[in-house]
């Protein structure tokens, strides 16, 4: 006993001194504390006595209920009913860079539907050489790959183009997920129906969509299709989920998640755009002078900073404070994240957990001794093109304030003095 | 070329009749127009009856929902009215989505004379036509859309990308931050 205390005050000396070379005030700090005997360790606990589940109690997992609050939430008045809607990941909750798929975020336009793999069909028509349809388990035979991308929704922080609207990333933020692909790229079947009677590939199109009553048609040059895209049945591992388009969806990597259409059922190779509902009345972005941009497929570099936010409050008091969040760019990878504590003044580069890859989240974190200061938080993201993540003062200089679409905007959070973080715009 | 890679032998080849159940796509041209036609007066009993509960008898929308006709000449506005008569560029799109995807609910159960109908009330409602408007294969390239040159093609590789390239550390803006716009909704 003697001993132990002895250590104990030599380390809170240590510390103190430590703190004081900061100029720094010391608050609270747990690891330095002369604690008194902790009944969780000095008692014998039930779990430590007694038995728990068994491997046969659950067949296929839930979180446990202490994680309740890990989930996808949605905001009523965004839109007229809850079929053809929005909501949003956690992405304040959670770490790394893989979104788990019961709490990934979900965009219908006509609801999320059943669709077994014995009735999928998927068809290939158009400027090809023989039309094709194809069954599940036919796309189960093709030669396979795996590859990570995020899904962003074109409308991803529409909300905040003319102000500070809603209160956490979840909602700033939260219309995206990352997962783990497999499937077939759209290249293997395009060319098991033949491309060789249509000539050129350039100015070419492709449309595809749903097998929903939305359908959500979109043209997409061939080009794009030929280069990355992919049929996807298998996300984070397993089969898809329902309301991500089970039993197949289409994967277009870096570009806008309206184009990812779910519940595939037909791919027609063309000589012209359609120019459908969802690339006409939605998902064009109009500017301050009335016009509107169209094809604005590609979701630019962005990033967010999901702790502290304000739905992950600091609650730990002073000292050691963890800044992490999310970037990713539909134009490449993310070569790095730099942080600002003071709004955007001064700059410090953060640590991405792993070298990013295309089009793909990645994970950034800061580690920084608080001590209780008011902060402007903000991230700030760069891809391998060069490309340096704008304020939303220079987005609303070139688009005005009416585009909806595409928002990625530097997210400010403000911090005050208790840790609890605000939603704010800053001069 | 890659386009010559072997095939699997995988699926098999879709029939006319397939391809003509799912191939609804109608463009800007108006090829590949069902048959058939519908008149605005045929259109607002149509109308009435399957689309007003949600767009209004006028189309002009009701409660959350969708509006489809006004708001010409609001695209600069602070806050513009985007409907079928003051945005949509193509006729084919209203008369595709229609067919495809509407009533909400209730898609692809409309006869192609009732869709006909439906798109001639919208743009009657629009102004567009006069009320003895027949919308058909024939009179469809007639309507003339007043957004039809309202869209360009994404510009932002040149209004954007080159200037989005400072990554300022030091000094990047003056010392004093200020809160000026508060989150509206605190949750």
């Amino acid at each position: 006993m003697v001993d132990s205390s002895t250590k104990q005050g030599a380390s809170r000396r240590a510390f103190l001194k430590g703190a004081a070379a900061t100029g720094a005030a010391l608050g609270s700090v747990g690891a330095a504390k002369a604690a008194s005997d902790d009944p969780l360790i000095t008692e014998v606990q039930d779990w430590t006595s007694g038995l728990g589940d068994g491997v046969d109690a659950t067949p296929y997992g839930m979180p446990i209920e202490y994680e309740g609050d890990v989930v996808r939430r949605t905001v009523e008045w965004l839109t007229a009913d809850q079929i053809s809607s929005i909501n949003f990941t956690p992405i304040h909750a959670l770490d790394g860079t893989i979104t788990p798929q019961g709490c990934a975020f979900e965009r219908h336009h006509s609801g999320a539907i059943t669709l077994k793999k014995e009735d999928y069909r998927l068809m290939i028509n158009g400027l090809v050489d023989t039309p094709l349809v194809f069954t599940y388990e036919d796309l189960e035979r093709f030669p396979r790959v795996t590859q990570t991308f995020f899904l962003e929704c074109a409308a991803n922080t529409g909300m905040e183009w003319a102000g500070a609207q809603l209160n956490g990333s979840q909602y700033t933020h939260g219309m995206i997920h990352n997962m783990e692909y497999t499937g077939v790229t759209l290249r293997t079947l395009l060319e098991e129906a033949g491309l060789g009677a249509m000539g050129a590939i350039k100015d070419k199109w492709v449309y595809v969509e749903g097998a929903d009553a939305s359908s959500n048609g979109r043209s997409i040059p061939l080009e794009k299709a030929l280069d990355d895209c992919m049929i996807a049945f298998k996300a984070n591992g397993e089969a898809l989920r329902m309301e991500h388009g089970y039993p197949v969806r289409l994967v277009v990597p870096g570009w806008e998640g309206n184009m990812w259409v779910k519940w595939l059922r037909r791919i027609e190779i063309m000589d012209r755009p359609v120019e459908s509902r969802e690339e006409t009345s939605k998902y064009t972005d109009t500017l301050a002078d009335g016009t509107s941009r169209k094809w604005t497929w590609v979701m630019d570099a962005k990033s967010v900073i999901t702790s502290p936010s304000p739905q992950m409050p600091i609650k730990h008091g002073k000292g050691p404070l963890v800044i992490t969040g999310l970037a990713w760019s539909g134009r490449g990878a993310i070569t790095a994240v730099d942080v600002s504590l003071d709004g955007g003044v001064t700059w410090q580069e953060a640590r991405l957990a792993e070298p990013g890859k295309p089009m793909a989240m990645s994970r950034f974190y800061l580690d920084i001794n608080w001590q209780g200061e008011e902060m402007f938080l903000q991230s700030r993201a760069m891809d391998d093109t060069g490309y340096v993540q704008p304020t939303k003062t220079q987005l609303r200089e070139v688009r005005g304030l009416n585009s909806i679409y595409h928002n990625n905007c530097i997210q400010t959070w403000h911090v005050n003095a208790n840790g609890e973080a605000n939603n704010v715009e800053v001069s | 070329a890659p386009v010559m890679a072997e095939k699997l032998g995988l699926g098999r080849q879709a029939t006319e009749a397939e391809i003509a159940a799912w191939n609804l796509d109608v463009f800007p041209d108006g090829s590949n127009l069902p048959d058939g036609q519908g008149d605005v007066l045929t259109g607002e009993e149509v109308f009435a009856e399957h689309c007003a509960a949600c767009h209004g008898d006028f189309a002009e929308g009701a409660g959350n929902w969708p509006k489809l006709a006004g708001g010409v000449d609001t695209l600069a506005d602070e806050d513009p009215l985007k409907t079928v008569g003051s945005y949509w560029p193509y006729l084919s799109t209203s008369f595709d989505y229609v067919r495809r995807s509407m009533p909400f609910g209730g898609a692809q159960t409309m006869s192609n004379d009732d869709v006909y109908a439906i798109v001639a009330y919208i743009l009657y409602s629009n102004d567009l036509v006069d009320e003895d408007f027949t919308l058909s294969k024939e009179t469809f390239m007639s309507v003339e859309m007043p957004n039809s040159d309202g869209f360009i093609v994404d510009g932002r590789e040149e209004t954007e990308y080159g200037a989005f390239t400072n990554r300022c550390m030091e000094g990047c803006k003056p010392e004093v931050v200020k809160i000026t716009k508060n989150v509206v909704f605190p949750g």
